[in-house]
């Protein structure tokens, strides 16, 4: 079973990542680009029973710093 | 007097810190992150700069669930003194001990050199031989020195004077320029810039002696 974690910086946070991607898009021509936000994914490869609530708390504990990031779980 | 160091892969400001504490009376231990326990009879912990873990997921988050930050925050919790310099307070964040965030600087940089701050609150033992308002050279090394908060926290740092030290010229979009921050005890200081590497004239500067030489003060036994 797999699960797929993805981390993106909350929304109002400034992203300077996500700011120079978009610079550098608009310096090779890609004009139509209006903002950018770079995040991570993160794969997680579990053992059969492990439920979302056990992600969850992996999010909460390691996978994001809640305080300036947002997590969101798929189902592989 | 005793100052344990904590020790992560990767750390490799440690021994500098180590050498601080020293000049200023102190005994020094090195902790490996692997303890469950810290010393016994130590009166502060060094939370060391570098790159813990490679600063694989984020800068700290590793460290900041590793064996010996879970004896570092029962010991915190208990009154006891710690001092995070660059890494270490990353780590002091992401275990919660201090509030807020360190992000990319905001020019995503790496920026190493000497940079002069303010003192924002010479009330805790870490300033207390510092003059609040006074201006110091101590150096950067980081490339997430960028502090964050949520509205409330900010309020609550400055109105409880907890903002120990601010940039005099802001290199990396840290929020109010904030270059250090206080624990709601004010035992507990993170700070990005590196008092140990400015702790001996060889070294460019001293003006991060009297960090140390303040902790000496408050933990010198009576």
């Amino acid at each position: 079973m797999k699960a797929r974690v993805i981390v993106m910086l909350k929304d109002g946070v400034l992203d300077p990542q996500g700011d120079a991607i978009r610079h550098a898009l608009g310096a090779m021509g890609f004009d139509g680009v209006e903002g950018v936000r770079q995040g991570k994914v993160i794969e997680l490869d579990l053992a059969d029973g492990t439920g979302e609530e056990e992600v969850r708390a992996m999010c909460e504990r390691l996978l994001a710093n809640t305080v300036i990031e947002s997590y969101r779980i798929e189902a592989g | 007097m005793k100052a344990a160091i904590l020790v992560f892969p990767g750390s490799n400001c440690d021994r500098d810190l180590a050498r601080a504490f020293r000049a200023a009376g102190f005994d020094t231990q090195m902790v490996w992150h692997k303890e469950t326990e810290l010393p016994g009879g130590i009166d502060v912990v060094g939370v060391p700069g570098g790159f813990s873990y490679g600063d694989y997921l984020r800068s700290g988050a590793i460290a900041a669930n590793s064996p010996i930050c879970r004896a570092l925050a029962d010991y915190a919790v208990r009154g006891g003194y710690v001092l995070g310099i660059c890494n270490g307070f990353q780590i002091l964040t992401e275990t919660g001990l201090l509030p807020g965030a360190l992000m990319r600087n905001r020019r995503i940089k790496y920026i190493c050199r000497s940079v002069p701050l303010v003192v924002g609150a010479a009330e805790s033992a870490f300033t207390g031989r510092y003059s609040t308002g006074e201006c110091i050279d101590i150096p950067i090394a980081h490339h997430d020195g960028n502090y964050t908060a949520d509205e409330e926290t900010l309020r609550r740092l400055r109105g409880e004077g907890r903002v120990a030290f601010t940039y005099a010229d802001n290199p990396n979009g840290s929020v109010h320029d904030i270059a250090g921050i206080l624990s709601d005890n004010r035992r507990v200081l993170g700070m990005m810039p590196h008092p140990e590497r400015a702790s001996d004239r060889a070294l460019g500067g001293s003006d991060g002696r009297r960090l140390f030489a303040g902790l000496a003060d408050a933990t010198l036994p009576a």
